[in-house]
């Protein structure tokens, strides 16, 4: 299970790795922590001509206060956000969500940015992500621009990101010990959700994220308006799957994804969370 | 070119080049020349000869090629080798000091967390790891520490034990 061959790069800095994907185009790709993206190469259903390496950037794992907000660097591995003090303290969701991804190893290796980048609707960063309404940076040949998390997802593995742009920050609202629940569904510990609901009170930041909902991560808009509107949690977790499009496979069919999300956004709604 | 490359990979009838390298493991630096697209754990067993971490799904799923990157438990047939340099690469070889076991090691040993072994280098790495980050609060916690590490012969129950075991020792040595 090796991958086929590729031209290997590895730039030090943000700038030379946006030259080296201006270069190469389409026949590029970036790696971070490549749990997502060796997988698949191993399974020759990805062979890039060229591999970008993120890993000799080393200024780009920061967890920091900026204002009102934590800005969090791409290349930070999961781990340091599960493991983070400050993330903890100020957007303790975040934190939770990192320390429920796959097992240790895997989270001393993928990184947050990664996972962002990906696009794949069963990850869990990206629907917290969304439940504290964050934002992506991108840097590109034109410099650096932000992009809301309901913006970046385009499609199945797609998203607003151009082929010369790359995350280089994540940023989310400090939102101390508001409420929050993560609920991630699935039959092992080491497997990915079945479903997943991630869940930040209000004011100003909160909403719903939905894991493996669709084609992309969702956000439960029926229920977080029902939510703005002083619905109880009942009739706001009954909203769960309203406008969703889980597929239908070996773990469970598209009618039973939109129960567990009801169910799970109940169990999220109120503060329980899944470890 | 080495063997490694064209077996591996029948199907590729271009060779390709390989970069030098230098890996440091266990301490040491090893200077080698490596296809980029080899994998750390094909280059530690096959190139540097250490073949104390084992090779069990290929598939980032059952641990058995978990080495230390940096001090962190890494699966290594998800890591190129080329993302190691620079990197302080620990193996199963380089824990125990001399003829002295290392804590995990021994605590292995004494308490029967291994029967087949084939799991075992697998598992003592991520157990270091593990109680570095403090994880090793009590059997919950190891339990939830290890899932990305299989054991075959199911003897967790023992594996979980020696764990917890070692902890207190090295908590106590502290
Ligand atoms: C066995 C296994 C179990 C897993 N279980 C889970 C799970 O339960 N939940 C979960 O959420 N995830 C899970 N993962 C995925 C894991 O979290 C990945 O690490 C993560 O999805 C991708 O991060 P990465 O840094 O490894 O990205 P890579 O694999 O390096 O890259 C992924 C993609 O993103 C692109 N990319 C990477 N970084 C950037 C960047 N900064 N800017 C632009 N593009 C970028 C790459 O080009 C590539 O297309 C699992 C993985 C494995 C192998
Ligand atoms: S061989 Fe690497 S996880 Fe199984
Ligand atoms: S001891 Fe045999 S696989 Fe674990």
């Amino acid at each position: 299970m090796t991958p086929a061959p590729f031209t290997y790069y590895r730039p030090t800095s943000v700038a030379d790795a946006i030259s080296l994907l201006t270069e190469h185009g389409d026949e590029a790709k970036l790696i971070a922590g490549g749990h997502s993206l060796l997988p698949i190469m191993k399974l020759r259903f990805a062979a890039p001509e060229v591999l970008i390496d993120l890993g000799g950037i080393d200024d780009l794992d920061h967890i920091r206060v900026e204002g009102d907000e934590i800005a969090i660097g791409a290349l930070a591995r999961h781990v340091d956000l599960e493991l983070s003090d400050l993330l903890r303290a100020e957007a303790p969701l975040l934190a939770h969500t990192a320390g429920v991804v796959g097992d240790c190893q895997i989270r001393h290796r993928g990184t947050f940015g990664g996972s962002v980048a990906h696009g794949d609707p069963s990850a869990d960063l990206p629907a917290s992500l969304m439940a504290l309404r964050g934002t992506i940076v991108v840097e590109g040949p034109g410099g650096r621009r932000s992009i809301a998390v309901d913006d970046f997802y385009t499609g199945f593995l797609e998203t607003a990101l151009e082929p010369d742009e790359l995350v280089v920050e994540l940023r989310v609202p400090r939102v101390g010990d508001a409420p929050w629940g993560y609920q991630k569904f699935r039959r092992r510990g080491i497997d990915w959700a079945i479903v997943g609901v991630a869940y930040q009170s209000e004011p100003g930041a909160g909403g719903i994220g939905l894991v493996n909902m669709g084609p992309t991560t969702l956000r439960a808009s029926a229920s977080e308006a029902a939510l703005r509107s002083g619905a109880s949690h009942d009739e706001v977790a009954a909203l769960a799957a309203e406008g969703t499009s889980p597929v239908g496979d070996g773990a469970g069919s598209s009618e039973y994804r939109r129960h567990l999300a009801r169910v799970l956004l109940s169990r999220a709604l109120a503060g329980r969370s899944t470890t | 070119m080495t063997e490694l490359a064209e077996t591996t990979n029948g199907t590729d009838t271009a060779v390709a080049a390989t970069v030098p390298l230098t890996l440091r493991v266990n301490g040491k630096d090893h200077d080698t020349a490596v296809e980029p697209r080899e994998l750390l754990v094909d280059v530690i067993r096959e190139r540097l000869g250490l073949t104390g971490t084992n090779v069990g799904c290929e598939t980032t799923s059952c641990g058995a090629c978990t080495v230390l990157l940096d001090d962190r438990s890494v699966k290594s047939c998800t890591v190129l080798a080329v993302q190691a340099q620079g990197r302080e690469i620990t193996t199963i070889e380089g824990l125990a000091d001399g003829n002295t076991l290392h804590p995990v090691q021994a605590a292995f040993q004494r308490c029967h967390g291994l029967q087949c072994g084939f799991c075992t280098p697998g598992m003592v790495m991520a157990s270091v790891s593990l109680i570095d980050e403090g994880r090793a609060t009590d059997e919950k916690s190891v339990r939830a520490a290890l899932k990305g590490n299989l054991c075959r012969c199911t003897g967790y129950h023992n594996i979980v034990a020696a764990v917890l075991s070692a902890a207190d020792e090295m908590e106590a040595d502290k």
